[in-house]
């Protein structure tokens, strides 16, 4: 038998007062397996802990107990004090008898028998107790970025200048994501593209960053610090080894189709750029608009080309990589209008979407900047925005709050009534967001110097009306009915999680919330690690958030990655389940309560495998097992039934 | 007056540390029950509870992380699961099916860790002494 040796602790009088530790060390002396029993006042104290160094070496002991404070407080300082003297870690236990017992009873007389009761408990589990060591992972110091918007790019770039490779992985042609797609950013009025687009190039110029553009995370296996991902380059029909993006291509092009970029306002042809400074600069040929793949007759794109660029039997290409970290910014979609029935379910044409007003504001947009509504090209004089629509409405719609329309909407009112000086905005809210560096004075700015009006209320109906958009809404502060003969109508739809994020989550093993959003690991102290060790969370594939909220979370994810990276290998709790071969039957049960795929079966061998890397010791398995072959180490069932006893006797 | 012995499971994140909480709160409580802290409360294993009862336990009581809440994401959920389809077969072993209670007790619910105990001691004397029938 193991000799244990228990040193109670008096802590001051904070246990002393309550717990009668003489007849504590008397009562102990006689347990079985304790080869030795000391009191101090103060164990954790330098002199304590050197007495404890000193007696595990001349009593010869090979496991102690601390009867003293919460384990929370000390366990590592003891654990640390018996590594020195060569004892095993995970041999040196702690007997909760202050907070769980010295300071919840107030007689003595109560407090020593649960005294006596919770250390022979925990005798019992360290004369059990195995020695123990860390599970020592290795790190592959490059990191994965999903995702090619500004979360993307900062994300990418600030791991990539920690010194540490990235791949950049974009489903689309180019990176810049929706950032890219905006005129203006609130409440600075920067134009977009002039602070996006140097980035951008930064990206692509940075010799630490991979950039995998018109690509798709299809596959990941694997676990922190040593992910193996593959990744899907899909067709391009352009050999982007050999184009040096001049355009002849672009030009000769015969099909035109309504460009995605410009919210289908504007054309693109069927081999494109989705807009002029894309990065890379290079064009992919769509395969559902092409003449050549419709009707077997044109390849007018591969004549023309100088450098023999265009490749019509090229297929799908597949990169496997090795990735220590992987950052998921995947982003948002606008949710669309076909959705609201009383806003004309999209059917009108001059009722549009924010993003889509935002390619209409944009210099480089389909009209140049200049305001005409999609029907007929006229100025509005009178234009109305209407927010929340969508959000904040957990009846019909989507529960939560969009967060960036308050500011996109009045920044929106605001540049019309710049480039329209004799229109007139309106705005129907149901509340103001302006919590924000400077939010509230551009709010404030927007009605007193371009006489943006206001409206409190919700919108019931929005109809045509010969070229007029009809609004009957309600001014809650007035009581009133309000009708509007509108130009235009600007709707401030929902923010959605981008297309796809379900199945990504799957494929990363991590959460969504009720919303579709990617779950953080704790929404305060944790906001941009996800549910799996490893992945991070940057922008609105987390939650709605505006650019310098995303830039800081995407900055915040990267150094994330970089702590994991600045260490040599990765520590892992040993206290894991594992398998006894010999007693395993393969009936898989512990495989189904394992919510971290720890372990797997073994066909061939009719057990259960276990990733001790994986495993994060919850014990879940332990105990679904009906022959006893998954034991927790040093949780086994042996010592919890000891402990167990030792309690009851 | 019956002193009731009761044996306990704490998660390490929720419940120990709400138990924790009580002491540095110095909220006082009965003091009939003695913990055995766990990883999670998905570790207790149906065994572990009847072993109890075998051994003399008047009473078992297992505190989890809230649902939703739990460290190891569904753990406690599988606790759930366990504990009432054992409390089932309590009755069948002639053991009243309330000497078994599952309770949520975050790390923040000192107050309520020592409502529970006292509130499950009362009910645990109330019932008696356990008499265990062997089958």
């Amino acid at each position: 038998m193991k000799r244990i040796g228990v040193f109670v602790c008096h802590c001051g009088i904070n246990i002393a007062e309550t717990v009668d530790i003489e007849a504590v060390v008397k009562d102990l002396k006689d347990y079985p397996g304790v080869a030795y029993v000391q009191d101090y006042k103060y164990m954790c104290s330098d002199p304590g802990q050197n007495m404890i160094k000193e007696k595990i070496k001349s009593e010869k002991l090979d496991g102690i107990v601390i009867a003293a404070c919460s384990p929370t407080l000390h366990e590592n300082t003891f654990r640390m004090t018996v590594k020195t003297v060569d004892m095993n870690p995970y041999n040196c236990e702690i007997a909760n008898i202050r907070e769980q017992c010295s300071w919840v009873h107030k007689d003595k007389n109560e407090a020593t028998p649960k005294a006596k009761l919770i250390i022979k408990s925990v005798v019992e589990k360290a004369l059990l107790d195995e020695e123990l060591e860390p599970v020592k992972v290795p790190v592959v110091r490059k990191a994965l970025v999903l995702g090619g918007g500004i979360a993307g790019i900062q994300a990418a770039l600030s791991i990539a200048n920690s010194g540490h490779e990235v791949i950049l992985v974009e489903r689309q042609s180019s990176i810049g994501g929706r950032m890219a797609q905006l005129s203006e950013t609130f409440p600075t009025l920067d134009c977009s593209q002039c602070i996006l687009t140097p980035k951008m190039v930064d990206v692509a110029q940075h010799e630490k960053i991979r950039l995998m553009t018109y690509s798709e995370l299809e596959d990941i296996s694997g676990f922190v610090g040593n992910f193996k991902v593959r990744i899907r380059q899909k067709t391009k029909y352009i050999d982007w080894d050999k184009c040096t993006g001049c355009g002849l291509c672009i030009e000769k092009c015969p099909k035109k189709v309504p460009s995605e970029f410009d919210q289908e306002l504007g054309k693109r042809k069927a081999v494109y750029t989705p807009f002029p400074q894309a990065v890379p600069n290079k064009p992919v040929i769509d395969h559902e608009n092409c003449t050549y793949f419709k009707t077997g007759k044109c390849k007018l794109c591969k004549m023309v080309c100088p450098f023999d660029a265009v490749d019509f039997d090229e297929t799908d290409k597949f990169v496997e990589e090795e990735v220590g970290a992987i950052v998921v910014a995947t982003g948002y979609d606008v949710y669309p209008v076909l959705n609201m029935d009383e806003y004309g379910s999209g059917k009108l044409p001059d009722v549009i979407d924010g993003l889509t007003f935002e390619r209409i504001l944009s210099s480089s947009g389909p009209t140049g900047g200049e305001v005409r509504r999609p029907s007929d090209g006229k100025v509005p004089k009178e234009i109305v925005f209407i927010k929340c629509v969508g959000s904040r409405d957990p009846e019909n719609h989507f529960p939560y709050c969009s967060k960036i329309c308050c500011m996109y909407t009045t920044k929106h009112a605001m540049l019309y009534k710049h480039r329209v000086h004799d229109g007139q905005p309106y705005i129907f809210y149901m509340d103001v967001r302006a919590g924000g560096k400077g939010y509230e004075e551009f709010y404030q700015r927007a009605q007193e110097e371009d006489n943006v009006i206001f409206l409190r209320g919700k919108v019931s109906k929005v109809y045509q009306d010969d070229d007029k958009v009809v609004v009957c809404g309600i001014d809650t502060l007035s009581g009133s009915n309000i009708e509007i003969r509108a130009d235009m109508v600007v709707l401030a739809m929902a923010i959605r999680p981008s297309k796809g994020v379900e199945e990504l989550a799957q494929l990363l093993k991590t959460a969504i919330d009720q919303n579709g959003f990617l779950t953080e690991a704790h929404p305060k102290l944790r906001p941009v690690e996800s549910l799996s060790a490893g992945i991070y969370l940057a922008g609105c594939a987390q939650a709605p958030k505006d650019i310098p909220d995303t830039v800081a979370q995407a900055s915040a994810a990267a150094s994330m990655v970089s702590n994991l990276f600045a260490q040599e290998y990765l520590l892992h709790e040993p206290i894991i389940t594992g398998v006894d071969e010999d007693l395993c039957s393969g009936c898989g049960l512990c495989i189904t309560v394992c919510p971290y795929d720890a372990r797997t079966l073994n066909r061939e061998k009719s057990i259960v495998d276990v990733n001790e890397i994986l495993c994060e010791a919850c014990g879940a398995c332990a105990a679904a097992c009906p022959s006893g072959a998954a034991q927790q180490r040093n949780f086994t069932d042996k010592q919890l039934s000891n402990m167990i006893k030792a309690i009851l006797i | 007056m019956f002193e009731p012995k009761i044996v306990a499971f704490f998660c390490k994140w929720c419940t120990s540390a709400g138990a924790d909480l009580a002491g540095t709160s110095r909220i006082t409580y009965k003091p009939n029950i003695t913990g055995i802290r766990v990883m999670c409360s998905s570790r207790v294993d149906p065994e572990h509870v009847l072993d109890a009862f075998k051994n003399g336990a008047d009473g078992v009581l297992i505190g989890g992380c809230h649902p939703g809440d739990c460290h190891y994401q569904t753990g406690n959920y599988q606790t759930l699961k366990r504990m009432k389809l054992l409390k089932k077969m309590l009755t069948d072993l002639n053991i009243n099916e309330n000497r078994l209670r599952l309770e949520w007790i975050s790390a923040a619910e000192g107050k309520r860790f020592a409502e529970v105990v006292d509130d499950f001691t009362e009910e645990v004397r109330n019932l008696g002494q356990i008499q265990y029938m062997r089958l």
